[in-house]
């Protein structure tokens, strides 16, 4: 019951959010000196924001997951790095958009940049892993997520270090008004359509889990 | 005629199969964009000079045959069926770890000592310079690529594709280190030497190592159970 209320709540507050985050990027001012290109501002840093969160759900439930062995722990490590990939290919498609007007090219091998990109590719790793990797991959994928937590970090310091470009999160403070507005709606709606998101992949992941069981249970019988 | 009509039935069989799974394609693809990307590191300045250019040789070296080392350090435990021994063993499961990584450590030192000669007389990098810092720098990459490496590769002893799939898991995870192995010989062989540079990256290769330490033997203990 609990749970049915929380994903409708979530999921109203999505819908009416992604309904009217366009007008308010639409009034949101020009800044920047980039003019309309700007604007996607308020769809890529949620949704690498979102990404984040993302690995940090899977990265504490597969540790969940390898202390307890609980299969739920598991189910949810697996939606969360599924929606890693959703959200991480959003923010992969909408940075590139901005970057050709704002630095003149498609891609520079900046800290933030590397980073996401590499954390996006960790769970890559698990994906195939999770498709390809046969019985006992779930606990392998468990030990990547693990990793890849671990390493985000570590990522970022190091190119961090060697060179950074990106504009910095003290950008996100200094938003006024309409922009701030936006902004705001903007993170809401990606956080909501994430839970949205997480519950129902889990809820696949249980379903096809007990469906396998019982499929299994059937041919033992 | 009937020659090349059967080479054709194989390849199609083949495409089938892939067309279905996937399976080799979409390791491939993986794997080469992990390629380019530890490549990046090391050849993205505009005009790479002579140190970046041999010290992007000697990871991407070092990334490579470790992943060959790894394979059949733990293959051969396999195949002669030795790992149950192993694990049988009245031994705490982490030291049997740290034993198989410290063996990866040391082949990786002896083709990276051959690796730096080489780099030095094929691409006139000044590897005798700063020898010491060198060292330092490849053996701490070493420790924290044959920890994580020995954690995934022991893991993936019970799983199919093994040899397809340790590459795809250890890239992503290692490249840290190899940022810094890359960065941290770069400024050493560069025309002036930027030894706080490199200082910096060592501090960044123990401080690798050492959480990875604590991760691998947690994670082998719990992964590595039956």
């Amino acid at each position: 019951m609990m749970k049915t209320l929380v994903l409708a709540a979530c999921a109203l507050v999505a819908v009416a959010g992604f309904a009217v985050l366009p007008f308010l990027v639409m009034d949101a001012p020009l800044a920047y000196d980039l003019y309309f290109n700007q604007k996607i501002f308020y769809y890529h840093v949620p949704a690498a924001e979102t990404m984040f969160v993302s690995v940090f759900v899977s990265g504490i439930a597969s540790i969940g997951y390898l202390a307890t062995r609980r299969p739920g722990w598991d189910d949810t490590a697996v939606a969360a790095a599924d929606l890693v990939l959703a959200f991480g290919a959003i923010m992969l498609l909408t940075g590139p958009i901005w970057a050709q007007v704002a630095w003149g090219t498609f891609w520079v091998w900046d800290a933030r940049l590397t980073s996401s990109l590499l954390l996006w590719m960790i769970f890559v790793a698990y994906a195939l892993i999770r498709r390809y990797g046969g019985p006992g991959s779930e606990r392998l994928a468990a030990g990547l997520a693990l990793f890849g937590m671990v390493d985000v970090p570590l990522v970022y310091f190091a190119v961090n270090f060697w060179r950074t470009q990106h504009p910095t999160n003290s950008v996100i403070p200094t938003l006024r008004g309409e922009m701030r507005t936006a902004f705001l709606v903007g993170t809401i709606s990606y956080l909501a359509i994430y839970v949205v998101l997480l519950m129902a992949r889990r809820g696949a992941r249980q379903a096809e889990r007990r469906l396998h069981d019982l499929a299994e249970e059937i041919e033992t019988a | 005629m009937a020659f090349l009509r059967h080479a054709w039935t194989v390849a199609w069989k083949d495409l089938r199969v892939e067309l279905r799974t996937r399976e080799i394609l979409s390791t491939m693809v993986f794997f080469a964009a992990m390629i380019v990307i530890v490549c990046s590191f090391a050849f993205v300045e505009k005009v790479p000079s002579i140190g970046d250019l041999a010290s992007g040789v000697l990871w991407v070296a070092v990334a490579f045959s470790g992943t060959i080392a790894l394979q059949r350090a733990f293959e051969r435990e396999r195949e002669g069926q030795t790992i149950r021994g192993l694990l049988l063993a009245p031994s705490e499961r982490s030291a049997i770890f740290l034993g198989k990584a410290l063996g990866v450590t040391i082949y990786l030192a002896v083709v990276e000592a051959v690796v730096l000669f080489l780099v030095g007389v094929l691409f006139g990098a000044p590897v005798t310079r700063d020898l010491p810092l060198v060292a330092a720098i490849v053996v701490l990459a070493s420790i924290g690529f044959a920890l994580v490496g020995s954690t995934f590769a022991g893991m993936l002893l019970r799983t199919r594709a093994r040899e397809l799939l340790l590459p795809v898991l250890l890239y992503p995870v290692i490249t840290p280190a190899l940022i810094a192995g890359t960065k941290g010989t770069a400024s050493l062989w560069a025309t002036t030497p930027g030894l706080a540079e490199a200082y910096f990256w060592i501090k960044f290769l123990a401080v690798f190592d050492a959480i990875f330490l604590v991760v691998s033997l947690w994670a082998f203990e719990s992964l590595v159970v039956e």
